[in-house]
């Protein structure tokens, strides 16, 4: 004990050249310099983890974690957002949600949502990234204009899309001159057509990113599993069924992943391009804006809380089944490969 | 055996040039597929060079003749450029705010050892689960009640907060891959491990901290349901809101509503295509790490 406090006086005023030795010391054995000033160093170690990590963990508990919380809270009261809440109704707000039609449509729309989303993009994805993946002219410019519907907002996509798309705009009007369609589409408003139009401009913005994902994941693949295969005799079908497939198939999962959770958050596109009182009647409402039209502009905050609660734990559900049974080989491997 | 060696550089061989050249049909279908996605943009581009009787007339047709007067209209509207600004300062400081706090803890959480680390860690990595859809209405309360409606400051701290998980989670095997030796090194030369982060960790953390920079300012620059709840008035919108504003506004406008919606997009697509390997590396990397 008293050794060591010896030793940290020592150390505080040590000359360069001491601290030379120390330093020499500290690459064999686990730095005895620090281990020797101990005592003040590990005040002084507590005041720069505080410092560091002060100002993060303030800013993220203020405005993620306590939000959440909040939510959990307002979602018992019925609440118009002005001082306190004081009207306790336990679980009124959820067995309205869950006896609601129009929250059973929202939670349809995402369901197939999710599901068409994994079917139409997925598929797609590969096969273009396969395409893509070979030594082509323009290859980087490819990457670009891809990429560009990803970037752009979805404010703009909307707004583009939702002109494209009137009777009168510039789909309906390709279509004819190509003499694909006889009479207009009607692609907005009929609740047969609104939710395909919906896709087509959610896989139009989003499978960009899948295909940048699916090549990038191919590009990890070694070069000398294909030339092995190819001496083996192997098609080239057998080897993107074989090898390339397989050894997308973490991709693939974590990408299928953020799909799912991103289909069922779904708001900003169906806002933007029907709008907060039409989604419902052209049969593209999601929750998200189930959440926003029956909590903010409804005025009823507490009802629109206990919507957000719901919307989280069906994602959290979603995510943790997910994660146990899909993606649990693959952090299997991510875990071991962290602790070797 | 002689066999064996005879085939393998043919088959090799065979493979590469299967790779290198290309056959037409992948030409034709990747020009399809880039059609595809670049021909809305271009759509929305070109009509805002036409005019409405061009756009009513024919409307998926070109520009003819081109007419410049509605985005010099859009150009010279001081609402434009006010939202242009609200943006530009909304996606500057939130993403100061992201790249000062998310490297000063991803720096602690990489580098420093203590009890709470992995639970602090599994914090901010929770946090991926917490969208900011579940979150808005008591953001939105808790911006009320302090006083920042309508201000950009009520944009730019949740903001912060919310891009705080994925900045951390790149960061930090970023910083942790700087080698221990560097850190000996300096601390023989007399550094503290402050003076360490400060000469040594965020010069080698710069690649990095672009990615994660130009991530939040794009995610900023498009973020739209924050805004939507904080901001009430046209003066303090950021541009998202503006093009919808806009479009709803000049309903009957569309040519002129197409040059402000492709004028809004210009600087997401300069930033990206500059930034392209990053934001690509960046968000793959965020995905498989």
């Amino acid at each position: 004990m008293s050794d060591s406090q010896r030793e940290s006086s020592l150390t505080s005023q040590m000359s360069p050249e001491g601290r030379t030795a120390a330093g020499v010391g500290a690459s064999t054995a686990p730095s005895p310099a620090r281990r020797a000033g101990r005592r003040g160093g590990e005040w002084r170690k507590r005041l720069e983890i505080a410092l560091l990590t002060g100002p993060a963990i303030i800013v993220f508990l203020t405005f993620v974690i306590f939000p959440v919380i909040m939510a959990a809270y307002y979602g018992f009261y019925r609440w118009k957002g002005f001082g306190p809440p004081t009207d306790f109704v336990g679980l009124g707000n959820y067995l309205i949600i869950f006896k609601d039609s129009s929250f059973h449509e929202a939670l349809m729309h995402n369901g197939f949502i999710v599901v068409l989303s994994l079917v139409i993009q997925g598929p797609a994805a590969v096969a273009l990234a396969l395409l893509l993946n070979q030594k082509m002219r323009g290859r980087s410019l490819i990457r670009v204009l891809i990429f560009v519907p990803y970037v752009i907002s979805e404010v703009i996509v909307g707004t583009g899309w939702s002109l494209m798309l009137q009777t009168t705009g510039a789909v309906n009007d390709l279509l004819t001159k190509m003499g694909l369609a006889k009479n207009a589409v009607d692609w907005l408003s009929d609740p047969k057509i609104a939710i395909w139009s919906l896709m087509i401009i959610i896989s139009w913005k989003y499978i960009g990113f899948a295909v940048i994902l699916f090549l990038a994941g191919l590009q990890s693949i070694p070069e000398e599993l294909f030339e092995a295969a190819a001496i083996d005799g192997a098609s080239y079908w057998q080897m993107q069924r074989r090898i390339t497939l397989p050894l997308l198939g973490p991709t693939i999962r974590i990408w299928a992943f953020l799909s799912i959770i991103g289909s069922l958050q779904l708001f900003d596109l169906v806002y933007i391009v029907w709008g907060q009182y039409v989604a419902s009647t052209a049969g593209t409402s999601t929750m998200a804006t189930y959440m926003v039209q029956n909590g903010r502009n409804a005025g009823n905050y507490g009802y629109g809380n206990a919507v957000a609660v719901v919307l989280f734990l069906i994602s959290l559900a979603i995510a943790l089944v997910y994660q146990r049974f899909v993606l649990r080989r693959d952090t299997e491997g991510a875990l071991t490969e962290g602790k070797k | 055996m002689a066999t064996a060696t005879a085939t393998l550089p043919t088959a090799t061989r065979r493979k590469r040039t299967s790779l290198a050249a290309a056959n037409p049909i992948t030409y034709v279908i990747a020009f399809l597929f880039v059609g595809l996605c670049i021909g809305p943009v271009i759509y929305i581009i070109l009509g805002g060079f036409r005019t409405n009787a061009q756009i009513t007339a024919d409307p998926s047709g070109f520009p003819s003749p081109f007419r410049l007067g509605n985005y010099s209209e859009v150009l010279s509207s001081s609402i434009f450029w006010r939202q242009v600004s609200n943006s530009l300062i909304c996606g500057v400081f939130t993403t100061l705010g992201v790249v000062v706090l998310g490297v000063a803890a991803s720096y602690v959480l990489a580098r420093y050892k203590f009890s709470a680390r992995g639970a602090l860690y599994s914090l901010f990595a929770a946090g991926l689960m917490f969208p900011m859809t579940v979150a808005i209405t008591p953001l939105y309360i808790m911006i009320k009640n302090l006083g920042l409606m309508n201000s950009l400051g009520g944009i730019i701290l949740p903001q912060i907060a919310f891009a705080l998980p994925t900045t951390i989670i790149i960061l930090v095997p970023f910083l942790r891959a700087i080698p221990k030796e560097l850190e000996e090194a300096a601390s023989i030369d007399g550094a503290s491990r402050l003076g360490f982060f400060f000469r040594m960790v965020i010069p080698l953390a710069v690649p990095g901290v672009v990615t994660v920079g130009i991530l939040a300012f794009v995610a900023s620059w498009n973020s739209y349901l924050l805004p939507l709840f904080i901001l009430n008035n046209e003066t303090s919108y950021t541009l998202p809101l503006g093009v919808q504003s806009y479009a709803s506004q000049w309903s009957v406008d569309t040519a002129r509503v197409l040059a402000f919606t492709s004028l809004s997009m210009i600087p997401a697509l300069v930033f990206f295509s500059l930034f392209e390997r990053r934001i690509v590396g960046g968000l793959t990397g965020a995905v498989k790490g």
